[in-house]
């Protein structure tokens, strides 16, 4: 022990007046906590950016530019042989449809009494989309009693007109667009005056088929919301139980030795390997090998099941260590066998731990998209597929798919409709994120 | 028969042999559950296990090798001149397949029996109309052999659905029948039900091991069929990325490897301070409140989809890039880029580092703060000078695995870097990565077996060793030099 005798300077000032050392090291401090604070902002801010662009750019393709048409379904044109048999009527092609079409929105232009200079014939028929004559056909196909009668249609305006309500298109633009003219835009203007050009919420847009690259106006996700819906059955058909029972094992039953460790490693690495590397393991060995069909919703959800079987793993094993060892130790101790304590105890306490995992695992194998490319999910494909379980093998696309397939093409139209699906699909992941904080929340065990 | 309908088939033997396996037990003893070894439902459950789950299993087995063997033994049949001039095999085969299904559909249309189609032959009846009229559009006529094998095809597949239907059955009843036999009061049900149940456990758990095994069988026996095409040597040594339709490619993974590693560079750049200082704040200086609203924010941005990010870049990032910087500063008039794809791709790498870096400072214990503010440091000079000294390994782990998940990305840099190979320095310019390349070579029109196709194998497998191999050095960092705190 010595004694601590001073002999540094006296300060020469209050301790409370700080100098010029500490000044510095304050405002160092200030200007981190600064830092700090922009990161926090940059982060806000892209999130807001990005979630904000998708939403302006996409809440439009839920309206959509529409004609409001009374069409005299003659029956001289649908049905020659007057006997309203759907078989010998379908010799009517959308050809004849679609000229019932332009006589009524001629007449409807007539009739109130719109007039503009320089309208060709060509400019008014080119206002109905090319697709609206096959939808009048299968309504009409299904219904053969209308024929005959007056029925008033809504028809699909073309993607232009639609543009132009939306903003997309103007009169300069038109005016070089070899697709559409100022005087349909002119037309248009004045039959939404007359109430005959109306905009309104837009079912085709999530129940119809994808459509050709020159009919943005009536693409749709149907046959991609089914493909998802497929594919995450199957997913969550095999991930679910093979998940579970291989963390049951992993946790439970597994000797600590080398082949377990392996089987360890093997799981953590699966879950950093990239996804696309599912898709060449898919294209390779469900498609070339297996012989699968291409772009079926099976190889892509077993392909999904393969990349999300490693979250479901992480969060089941989670789950199950949450479960305290006196839960296993009382089973036990009454006589229970092990197996016993883990299927009667174990597993039920886990369940909702599990159950997040798996919609939280289901969740990103919904949004994943490039394993899907390779599997040749990009195709075309307007057909719905059928009922399962054959349905899983009919060629069919998906969500996140479809949206990297629409902004492939060339018309900006399809941007819109990407956004759009993008929209869809955020409410689709949103829901399943909601269900699985509500699942946590109100079974969560505190022990 | 259907598959579905054949498994229905098997669980229904298996509910018929459980409810069989208890009445036994209990007729055994005389209706006194006690004189059993086990529950009774054991006995009903084994019984179940045993004539489902190998009869499934084999069914499964059945269908993945079946078209492999049939194929081989019908493509026999094929010559080498029935093989057109630039088509393969494969092509052939795939002729073959479609040409069966037809007759299928021929014979169904027109009321044909069995012997009419076996009587039918390539070079008389006009085969290639009949089947167009039933919806199979063929390019050329169908050459004798070709209908021969696509006979034989349809033959073939025939037996084999039959034989399969009749095998799985056969399995199921003989499951049934063995374990029915054993049930007795002193068969220990329980023991057998639980140990047929481990060992499903085990069998789940190689499930992860086959998958990895898969991966690397795929993209090793793909790539060695690739560099038997194209020259090793070329494809690591050359610098350009060139290839064409008929051959001839420049297939060198330079300008590919390049792009990868600038826009993940340029990522990383972006989403690493940042990502860092928002932890850094949110665990030491945020109030609560701020704290509860940013960290489930920052964490929404983890959960929403490469694809949406993809379409940020395209339709957002890329015009703004490109209309307020690089056509100002005269860099290039692309929207794609490396510094679109980058920028975008660090907004995604964000909450990854973040709450990676996050558990890392929160893993610092309490006292070493406690302790440097105890020698009047000020709280920034602790996280500068005590805190990230004492993450840094962690920090190096979780920047290892951002940059892990940068090159293995695919649809941000497929809708934002561009399709050019080009190795440059100028960030504005549009670039090309390997992730990308794999894209358009599989998705393209090319033939499968050309070295145009197959490049993306040997491309997978370079992207598959660079992950991996930044996983285990991140994993091999925080093992080592973390600091073991009690």
């Amino acid at each position: 022990m010595t004694d601590a005798t001073f002999s540094g300077a006296v300060p020469r000032q209050s301790l409370y007046a700080p100098d010029e050392g500490m000044r510095r090291r304050n405002a160092a401090e200030a200007r981190f906590r600064l830092y700090g604070l922009i990161a926090v902002g940059i982060g806000l801010v892209a999130l807001v950016l990005l979630l904000s662009s998708v939403l302006l750019n996409g809440a439009s393709s839920f309206r959509q530019a529409s004609l409001l048409l009374d069409v005299p379904l003659d029956a001289a044109v649908l049905d020659k042989a007057g006997d309203r048999d759907p078989e010998k009527m379908k010799r009517v092609t959308t050809i004849g449809y679609g000229k019932l079409l332009d006589t009524a929105l001629k007449e409807m232009i007539a009739s109130k009494g719109i007039v503009i200079e320089g309208l060709t014939d060509k400019d008014v028929s080119d206002m109905i989309s090319k697709e609206a004559a096959a939808l009048v056909r299968n309504r009409v196909l299904a219904h053969p009693d209308l024929v005959g009668q007056t029925v008033s249609f809504k028809v699909l305006a073309n993607g232009r007109i639609d543009g132009y309500l939306k903003g997309r298109v103007s009169m300069e633009s038109a005016a070089r667009d070899s697709n559409v003219s100022p005087n349909q835009l002119r037309l248009a203007d004045a039959l939404r005056e007359e109430g005959v050009l109306i905009k309104a919420f837009n079912w085709l847009f999530i129940t119809a088929p994808d459509a050709s690259e020159l009919r943005p106006e009536a693409a749709g996700l149907g046959v991609a919301i089914l493909g998802s819906a497929y594919m995450m059955i199957i997913v969550l058909v095999l991930s679910l139980p093979i998940g579970v029972a291989a963390s049951v094992y992993l946790e439970e039953f597994a000797p600590k030795n080398r082949w377990t460790d392996l089987i360890e490693v093997n799981i953590s690495n699966l879950a950093a390997v990239p996804s696309i590397v599912f898709g060449i393991l898919g294209l390779a060995v469900f498609i070339n090998f297996a012989g699968l069909p291409q772009s079926a919703p099976v190889v892509g959800g077993l392909v999904l099941t393969l990349m999300t079987l490693p979250t479901i793993i992480i969060a089941t094993r989670a789950a199950l260590k949450a479960v305290p060892p006196s839960i296993r130790e009382a089973a036990l101790g009454v006589g229970a066998s092990k197996m016993q304590s883990i299927l009667h105890h174990v597993l039920p306490l886990a369940m909702p731990g599990i159950l997040t995992g798996a919609i939280i695992g289901l969740a990103q194998a919904l949004g994943e998209t490039a394993p899907l490319l390779l599997i040749g999910m990009v195709a075309f494909v307007r057909d719905y597929p059928g009922a399962p379980p054959e349905g899983f093998f009919d060629p069919a696309s998906a969500l996140p798919v479809q949206v990297y397939n629409w902004t492939q093409r060339a018309d900006p139209a399809f941007v819109e409709r990407a956004s759009g699906a993008i929209i869809v699909l955020l409410i689709f992941l949103l829901i399943m994120n909601a269900v699985a904080i509500v699942l946590r929340r109100k079974f969560e065990r505190r022990w | 028969m259907s598959i579905s309908v054949l498994i229905l088939i098997v669980l229904a033997i298996a509910v018929a042999g459980y409810v069989m396996a208890r009445r036994r037990a209990m007729a055994l003893t005389g209706g006194d559950r006690r004189k059993l070894h086990s529950l009774i439902g054991y006995y009903g459950q084994t019984v179940f296990l045993f004539a489902s789950v190998p009869a499934l299993l084999f069914l499964g087995a059945w269908l993945f090798v079946q078209p492999i063997v049939i194929e081989s033994r019908v493509s026999s049949f094929i010559t080498p001149a029935d093989i057109p001039e630039g088509g393969s095999l494969d092509l052939v085969m795939s002729d073959v397949r479609r040409v069966a299904g037809g007759l299928d559909a021929v014979a169904a249309q027109d009321g044909l029996s069995e012997a009419d189609l076996e009587a039918m032959r390539a070079d008389f009846s006009n085969v290639r109309s009949r089947l167009a009229s039933v919806g199979v559009a063929l390019g050329s006529d169908v050459k004798p052999n070709v209908f021969e094998a696509a006979k034989v095809y349809r033959g073939a597949l025939k037996t084999s659905r039959l034989a399969m239907v009749i095998a799985v059955i056969a399995a199921s009843l003989a499951g049934l029948v063995l374990s029915y036999r054993r049930v007795s009061p002193e068969f220990r049900a329980r023991n057998v039900f639980e140990g047929f149940l481990v060992a499903l456990l085990i069998g789940a758990s190689l499930v992860a091991v086959l998958t990895t095994f898969g991966i690397v069988g795929s993209l090793l026996f793909e790539s060695i069929h690739f560099f038997q095409l194209y020259p090793a040597r070329d494809f690591f040594f050359s610098l350009t990325w060139n290839p064409q339709f008929r051959g001839g490619s420049d297939l060198g993974i330079w300008p590919l490897l390049w792009g990868t590693l600038y826009v993940s560079f340029v990522a990383l750049i972006f989403a690493v301070p940042v990502g860092m200082m928002i932890a850094i704040y949110l665990s030491e200086y945020a109030s609560k409140r701020l704290r509860s609203v940013a960290k489930p924010a920052i964490e929404i941005l983890a959960g929403i989809p490469t694809i949406v990010y993809g379409l940020f870049a395209l339709i957002t990032v890329g015009p703004f890039l490109r209309d307020y910087f690089a056509q100002p500063m005269g860099l290039g008039s692309s929207s794609s880029s490396v510094m679109t794809a980058g920028l975008v791709m660090g907004i995604m790498l964000i909450p990854f580092v973040s709450s990676l870096s996050d558990d890392i400072i929160n893993a610092v214990p309490q006292s070493m703060r406690d302790g440097s503010f105890g020698l009047g440091a000020t709280q920034s000079e602790t996280v500068r000078q005590v805190i990230l000294p004492a993450a840094l390994p962690g920090i190096v782990g979780a920047i290892l695995l951002a940059a892990s998940r940068a090159i293995g990305e695919t649809m941000i840099v497929v809708m934002g870097a561009g399709a050019a190979a080009r190795l440059g320095l100028n960030p504005f310019e549009a670039m090309t990565t390997i992730t990308v390349k794999i894209v358009s070579q599989l998705t393209g029109d090319t033939e499968f077996a050309s070295p145009e196709t197959l490049v993306a194998f040997a491309l997978g497998m370079m992207l598959f060793i660079f992950t991996l191999g930044l996983n285990v050095i991140a994993l091999v960092v925080v093992r080592k030099y973390r600091e073991q705190y009690e």
